[in-house]
């Protein structure tokens, strides 16, 4: 805002507490509700503060020490989904950065076809093609494995759309200096490109590590065994219990846990690409 | 060791041929400079040389061995860029260490050549920034610290001065100079300012339309241009072309007027031929004491430069224009007729069709 005038200042922020309050008051009531004894949630008016049964809870929904209650510790389909949105993110980055480059900056027949063809999928979303990819998963003895969960949604359209566009705006003239420094391809890619695509990078991660961890279609096909499980799909499971009252404080419990891996993500990366654009440099 | 030589060298893109057959032959320790308007294929020559274009037809040969199947790194050249093209992310003293070090240099020598080249280029202050903390004139310093690390046989130079304020151009031009005498390296400078190119080059190249025009010294250039083309291009303010022909006796007579305009001894031969007539701006003078003038000129611009006065006008009232440069004590006015004449030895002539130097 170029005006600085007081009651601009107080407007301004009053809208900002409001769009805050609709966002945190869920998040809110989540937590207090994960705090308190299942007849305390379900008698109204339901607790608007935190009550005495956080650690009970925690501990119980973690380890998994709670009778009839139908899944995995909490702990393991945390690993479980960790691993999932890690190899999500790091593999689409790893697979996208590496065609980009070779879209960019190789000249091989049919160049332009291929791009549009990977472009096209972009159009194809993974519902479309689930079930062959399930007959195809299921044929390679990929159920109930990381590899099953990780491989099909790896690769990324979007992402080698953007590190193209990306690549594309580095001047030709660095790749030449660097010919004339004699770096061949693959110096040139982890020496220059690489480096220069580090905040894209970081982006990208943030983003993809959210889209992994919130995969629910496909790891509740893929996995069978609840070992397995991934968080999203174990929450739901949570609320479908047969013939009972869900138990809303360990659902929310383990909302509130499933909460945490992608927040620490988004902290973590961004100060590490607000970094990078401060030292960005052209 | 660090001679050049382009033989007959052609390039296409495609169908369109852009280079037509260039042949040049660089002294080793020379500064030769290409000179040209955008589009003549000076840069694409350069590039040529570098190893970054390839070569359609002909030889590039470095140091006496052919370089035309060679990669970039293997030519023992360097190369400037105009936008500097340092890597971003990196320090100076990495940017200019990179070469040495992917030839996998010891470190100890990598770090002599880099804090040796930083000394001769006043960088050393700056040798752990990032080049985006730097200003143009120090990253420029920066790639030519980077093309002196790598000991190169040739310089390669891309219209390095382009990118900085005309201020900063004339101090890194007369550095660029000196630095190239210190080192005695062959150098190649691209360039379309007429004024950096007569200024660095032991010798020009004058390139249009892909063709090498007039290869000589900038003086003999100037003197002595072997095209319209050349003559036009170097000079400045440009110099006056007139459709003029030659009368009997070397006379070159313009259509609209009676009187020749004047006479020139190299013309007698060429009797009847239609020719362009050209004449620069600073040989223009009026006429001495008792001198009788060559023409009047009916001024109709003047533009006071201080040292000089430019006057721009029409040959008696004729519709054909010039441009005179006058001493600025010369007071002129607009709409004034100012008396001017010509020596005979400053003309030049040109055919009318084919544009080649015919006399004078």
């Amino acid at each position: 805002m170029i005006e600085r005038r007081r009651g601009l200042t107080v407007f301004s922020h009053a809208v900002l507490w409001c769009g805050l309050a609709v966002v945190v008051l869920p998040v809110y009531l989540a937590f207090v509700a994960s705090t308190h004894p299942l007849d305390a949630v379900l008698t109204a008016p339901i607790p608007v503060l935190p009550g005495d049964m956080f650690w009970e809870n925690y501990t119980a929904v973690l380890t998994g020490d709670v009778a009839n209650f139908g899944s995995a510790p909490v702990v393991l389909m945390l690993a479980n989904s960790l691993v999932m949105a890690l190899g999500i993110a790091v593999g689409k980055i790893a697979i996208s950065v590496i065609s980009a480059y070779a879209i960019v900056y190789f000249k091989f027949p049919l160049r332009t076809l291929f791009f549009w063809l990977i472009f096209v999928t972009l159009m194809l979303p993974v519902e479309v093609r689930i079930i062959p990819t399930f007959e195809v998963a299921a044929n390679l003895a990929l159920l109930n494995t990381y590899q099953g969960l990780i491989l099909p949604l790896i690769a990324s359209a979007t992402a080698t759309f953007l590190f193209r566009q990306f690549f594309l705006t580095i001047p030709d003239q660095m790749l030449e200096a660097a010919r004339i420094d004699g770096a061949g391809p693959i110096r040139f890619f982890i020496d220059i490109v690489l480096p220069l695509s580090r905040t894209n990078i970081a982006a990208l991660f943030v983003i993809l590590f959210i889209y992994g961890w919130n995969q629910y279609l496909w790891p509740l096909l893929v996995t069978t065994d609840q070992d397995m499980g991934t968080i999203v799909v174990g929450i739901s499971n949570l609320i479908q219990v047969a013939e009972a009252e869900p138990r809303w404080p360990y659902v929310m419990a383990t909302t509130i846990l499933a909460l945490i891996p992608p927040v620490v993500v988004i902290v973590l990366m961004q100060r590490q690409f607000v970094r990078g654009l401060v030292e960005q440099e052209k | 060791m660090g001679a050049i030589g382009i033989r007959d060298v052609r390039k296409s893109f495609g169908r369109t041929q852009v280079i037509h057959g260039v042949d040049l032959d660089v002294a080793d320790g020379e500064f030769i400079v290409v000179v040209g308007p955008s589009g003549c294929g000076k840069s694409t020559l350069l590039r040529m040389v570098a190893g970054l274009e390839e070569i359609t037809e002909g030889e590039i040969a470095i140091a006496g061995r052919s370089v035309n199947k060679l990669e970039p790194k293997e030519r023992g050249i360097a190369m400037v860029f105009q936008n500097y093209a340092l890597y971003p992310h990196m320090s100076v003293y990495a940017n200019m260490a990179y070469g040495l070090k992917i030839a996998r240099k010891p470190k100890d020598e990598i770090d002599r050549r880099v804090r040796e080249a930083a000394r001769i280029l006043a960088i050393e202050d700056y040798l752990e920034r990032r080049p985006g903390q730097l200003s143009g004139g120090q990253r420029q310093r920066v790639a030519m610290g980077r093309a002196i690390v790598r000991d190169p046989s040739v310089f390669l130079f891309d219209e390095p001065l382009s990118n900085l304020d005309a201020k900063l151009r004339v101090q890194m031009r007369l550095e660029i100079k000196q630095l190239q005498r210190r080192l005695g390296t062959t150098s190649l400078y691209v360039t379309h300012d007429q004024v950096e190119a007569m200024t660095l080059a032991d010798r020009l190249v004058v390139m249009n339309a892909g063709v090498a025009e007039q290869i000589d010294t900038p003086l003999e250039v100037y003197q002595r241009p072997a095209t319209r083309f050349v003559a036009g291009f170097i000079g400045s303010p440009a110099m006056n072309f007139l459709d003029a022909r030659i009368a009997e006796g070397g006379d070159l007579r313009l259509p609209e007027l009676e009187d020749p305009l004047a006479r020139h001894p190299g013309a007698s031969n060429h009797a009847g031929r239609a020719v362009s007539l050209g004449v620069r701006p600073e040989h223009l003078r009026p006429p001495e004491n008792g001198e009788a003038p060559g023409f009047q000129l009916s001024v109709d611009l003047v533009e006071t430069l201080g040292a000089d006065t430019l006057a721009h006008g029409r040959i008696d009232d004729t519709r054909h224009e010039l441009t005179a440069r006058l001493p600025g004590t010369h007071k002129v006015a607009e709409g004034e007729r100012v008396p001017l004449t010509v020596d005979a030895s400053a003309l030049h002539l040109f055919d009318a069709q084919s544009g080649q130097r015919i006399a004078g």
